[in-house]
């Protein structure tokens, strides 16, 4: 766990390509747009800013206090706060997934709640997952069947298979399965489909994502 | 996003008076509000957040039916073991709505009163009575394939995009609020959601400083169940036609039946002339022709969503084959 906090302390993470760009876009940003455009959209050049709230969240076992814009999204909190980019901004309007993280357990899409809301909660993101080294077994099946290719996505899958095998292991029934009383749908192709449909996948990784999850849940392939 | 301030709320009487002050809204599951915040179609100035109520509870009543708090998710509701038990079409209902992610957080009270997925309702570029009443309505000429083909209004086509209030209205729900003085009123399904004429905007029968704090349903009349959604892709999309049935039948003979429908009105749509015309009839396809026709009396498209008028006829068929075991 201590691993993971100097990842997500932000004087001491590591300049990598990715944090170059990013650096690169916030100052552009910068010069163009007032500050709390960065974490709610744009906004009139001449209206104040609302009072900041403070929000305590628990973070993959961490917690922060954070002074934010009510306006700030769980994702921004994340990506724009705490330098956790790995939960990605595709549509910003829960049509895509990629930004699926777990909140008290359950996956939410976390570009359509604020993170004032979630004062006192738990989340985890995909930084989360892993146990140092080991990857989560939802993880290791991603590589092992391949399950991305561009890999925008595959956060937002991956914390999703989380939350769908645990709704399915509490009896979740889904659109497609035929006995609504039955106590633990048998996760066929079909269902494992249904009970994922809100992660799209641009590159169409479908078959190979299916294929992680059932290896990760234990079911052959 | 417009900047709002944001108060959570502590108690049901507060939260109905806070969302009398202009400019007030509720946020609970927050889902579909926060989208059109982000398109500032919705534009606030505070934010009542109403997640930390006692609302969340689903119930058993003394009539035998249930009472289901303002609060539960739509994924909770769905998966209630007594829903799945006598009110089925419910939870499949809530199953074809939306994606896992999102029932997790959308609630039964924000469902009620989510707002039409028109085009033209979203790009505030375009005239809309709906988000600024006088100023035209963009879909009468424009793309209008996902809209209303039923009570509709020349100021507005739009759909109601609920799945779960279509099975709620089948089975009869009512509606419980509560005001700011902190008197409750009983409102049934049918007189909750309003038809556009000539005052889109008004979307509901709730008074400025009401809130909603129940649903309540009926014990489950008798018969099979059915929830059907017709749509442009297999999962996470709007109803084009969705039907919720119930019906009861015997021997080749319909004894009773309720039919509500989906993506064809600016409400869930309830036809009593079409259940009528199914009561002690004979199953099979003259009966249910007879029963089409009784729904689509009126149905009118604009264009590109003439489709939905076949589209329903093949559907309530299909339904009522299906409820009827035929």
């Amino acid at each position: 766990m201590d691993e993971q906090e100097s990842d997500t302390e932000l004087g001491k993470i590591e300049v990598t390509r990715r944090t170059v760009i990013e650096t690169g876009a916030t100052a552009l940003l910068l010069t163009t747009l007032p500050r709390a455009a960065l974490a709610a959209g744009p906004v009139e050049d001449n209206e104040p800013p609302p009072p900041p709230v403070r929000v305590d969240l628990r973070i993959n076992g961490h917690l922060y206090s954070l002074t934010l814009d009510p306006r700030t999204t769980v994702l921004d909190a994340l990506r724009e706060h705490l330098a956790l980019t790995g939960s990605k901004k595709g549509c910003d309007h829960g049509q895509c997934g990629a930004c699926t993280v777990l909140i008290e357990g359950r996956r939410v899409n976390s570009c359509l709640t604020l993170a004032v809301m979630h004062d006192g909660q738990s989340i985890t993101t995909i930084e989360g997952l892993a146990a140092g080294e080991n990857l989560h077994p939802v993880q290791t099946a991603f590589v092992e069947r391949d399950g991305f290719q561009c890999g925008y996505c595959t956060s937002g899958q991956i914390c999703s298979a989380i939350g769908m095998l645990a709704e399915s292991r509490q009896g979740m029934p889904s659109y497609v399965t035929e006995d609504l009383m039955r106590a633990e749908a048998e996760l066929t192709d079909v269902e494992i489909r249904e009970r994922m449909s809100g992660n799209v996948c641009r590159c169409a990784a479908y078959p190979n994502i299916v294929a992680a999850i059932k290896q990760a849940a234990g079911i052959p392939t | 996003m417009k900047a709002f301030t944001y108060q959570r709320a502590d108690t049901t009487a507060h939260a109905a008076a806070a969302t009398a002050k202009p400019g007030a809204k509720i946020i609970a599951g927050g889902t579909n509000l926060l989208d059109l915040m982000k398109l500032q179609v919705e534009t606030p100035s505070q934010l009542i957040d109403i997640n930390h109520l006692p609302l969340d509870k689903v119930e058993e009543t003394s009539e035998g039916g249930l009472r289901i708090g303002a609060l539960v998710r739509n994924s909770d509701l769905a998966a209630d073991p007594r829903v799945r038990q006598r009110y089925g079409v419910l939870s499949r209902a809530l199953l074809a709505g939306a994606s896992a992610q999102l029932r997790n957080k959308a609630t039964t009270g924000g469902n009620l009163l989510q707002r039409t997925r028109c085009y033209y309702f979203y790009d505030i570029t375009k005239p809309c009575n709906k988000r600024s009443p006088g100023a035209g309505c963009a879909a009468l000429e424009g793309f209008n394939r996902i809209h209303a083909i039923l009570g509709t209004s020349e100021q507005c086509i739009a759909t109601h995009p609920s799945d779960m209030a279509v099975a709620m209205r089948a089975l009869d729900a009512i509606v419980e609020t509560v005001d700011r003085k902190g008197d409750t009123r009983t409102i049934p399904i049918a007189e909750f959601h309003r038809l556009p004429g000539d005052t889109p905007e008004i979307e509901t029968s709730l008074k400025p400083g009401e809130i909603i704090t129940a649903v309540a349903l009926p014990p489950p009349p008798r018969g099979v169940q059915v929830y059907r959604k017709v749509r442009d892709r297999a999962s996470y999309a709007f109803a084009l036609v969705s039907v919720a049935a119930i019906v009861d039948s015997a021997r080749g003979r319909i004894r009773s039946a309720r039919l509500a429908f989906g993506g064809l009105a600016h409400k869930p749509w309830r036809s009593p002339q079409a259940e009528q015309e199914l009561v002690n009839a004979a199953v099979g396809t003259s009966t249910f022709n007879a029963a089409a026709n009784a729904v689509l009396d009126g149905a009118r498209g604009f264009g590109d969503n003439d489709f939905k008028i076949p589209l329903t006829r093949r559907t309530l068929h299909s339904v009522l084959a299906e409820t009827t075991g035929t």
